[in-house]
């Protein structure tokens, strides 16, 4: 007989589970989350839809009125209030996310998440306060 | 009954089953009986085959981790008499294979947990003679909260890109790893950085924030991750514009 008795080592059939196709149903977070990595596709649409706007601009007013026309389609009107919604979803749940990954520190002392959080919307609504001002007021 | 409510439990059993069924029981329901006294009542006195890791009953352990009527859940922190009348449906963790019952295989979890040397790590050992590593109030804070984590592994079980990519290696041990890189004894940071920047490692996670919901004990996974992903795309920009260094 040998000194060390041999062992086969018992490996029990596992219960493996596939996540579903539909995980992103089963949830409201998950859903949410399935949201807003969809809306990078309505920012990406707005990038487009500006880079469009300033083509239309450099080529002279005919194609800046026929820019203005294509904008004013109910099916463009539609888009565009979609993708506005989406990027508002879009830079909200950025904003929210932001404390948790920039951590700042003044001297020794933390800057809590609620300063910085403040900041990115005090940002927004400096930066959207000058191009009303720009578009309406200049 | 309003004293007993109805407890659903997965049974596997691999020499008998491919797929898991529930058995029912009904467990008394005082208003201080947790999940995991409910399934020691089912032990006890109803069917001792019943299989199931438990160890503290206090939360400290991070052992007893189940699904809970769909939820992550420490089964010893979750009381009865919040889900009356029931029933209450417990589950194993999910994305974890399942060995038996409620018991499922945790090998990948504390194999990525190596990965990321969750110790403090230094260049050289100062002697003994040279006394302790002093460390203030305000240090201790940068890491503390990462340091509560129990290894639960409740994040792994609500994270779906864990569920997705088992490659991802996941909540806790990124934010364990963070526990370490954060603390100023430590000099392990490059080292981690090699497991962490990797497409598996923080760049895999795409902030479901579901790791954090669950947590037990508050440590923000999802926070850690994110806070990491910005250290990691400094320290790329560093290498590419001062490839000899700052």
């Amino acid at each position: 007989m040998p000194e060390m008795p041999l062992y086969t080592d018992y490996h029990p059939r596992w219960l493996r589970r596939r996540v579903s196709t539909y995980w992103w149903l089963g949830k409201r977070s998950y859903f949410a989350f399935v949201l807003r990595e969809g809306s990078c596709m309505f920012v990406a649409w707005f990038v487009v839809y500006l880079l469009m706007l300033m083509r239309a601009v450099l080529q002279g007013e005919a194609r800046y009125q026929q820019f203005l026309a294509l904008s004013s389609r109910p099916w463009m009107l539609a888009l565009n209030i979609v993708s506005f919604l989406f990027l508002v979803y879009h830079a909200v749940t950025f904003f929210d996310a932001a404390p948790r990954a920039l951590v700042v520190h003044v001297g020794k002392t933390r800057v809590p998440g609620s300063f910085i959080g403040a900041g990115h919307y005090a940002a927004w609504l400096a930066v959207s306060a000058f191009m009303f001002w720009l578009v309406l007021g200049a | 009954m309003r004293d007993h409510i109805k407890l659903q439990v997965a049974r596997y059993l691999p020499e008998k089953q491919s797929e898991p069924s529930f058995d029912e029981h009904e467990v008394p329901c005082p208003k201080d009986w947790v999940v995991l006294d409910g399934l020691n009542y089912i032990k006890d006195r109803i069917d001792g085959t019943l299989s199931y890791r438990w160890s503290c009953r206090m939360g400290i352990c991070g052992s007893c981790g189940m699904t809970v009527n769909g939820e992550p859940k420490l089964t010893c922190a979750t009381f009865l008499a919040d889900y009356a009348p029931g029933p209450l449906r417990i589950e194993p963790l999910r994305n974890f294979p399942v060995i038996r019952d409620l018991i499922v295989d945790i090998g990948d979890f504390m194999r990525k947990l190596v990965a990321v040397k969750p110790f403090i790590v230094r260049r050289y050992e100062k002697p003994l003679s040279e006394g302790e590593f002093l460390q203030t109030p305000q240090e201790l804070d940068e890491y503390k909260q990462f340091s509560m984590c129990i290894n639960c592994m409740l994040c792994y079980a609500a994270c779906p890109i864990y569920g997705l990519d088992p490659k991802f290696i996941g909540p806790a041990a990124i934010a364990l790893a963070q526990r370490y890189n954060l603390d100023n004894r430590d000099e392990g940071s490059a080292q981690r950085m090699e497991v962490l920047s990797e497409h598996a490692g923080v760049w895999g996670c795409t902030f479901v924030g579901e790791c954090t919901k669950v947590c037990p004990k508050h440590v923000d996974p999802a926070g850690a991750i994110q806070r990491y992903k910005l250290t990691a795309a400094i320290d790329s920009m560093k290498a590419f514009f001062m490839p000899r260094g700052a």
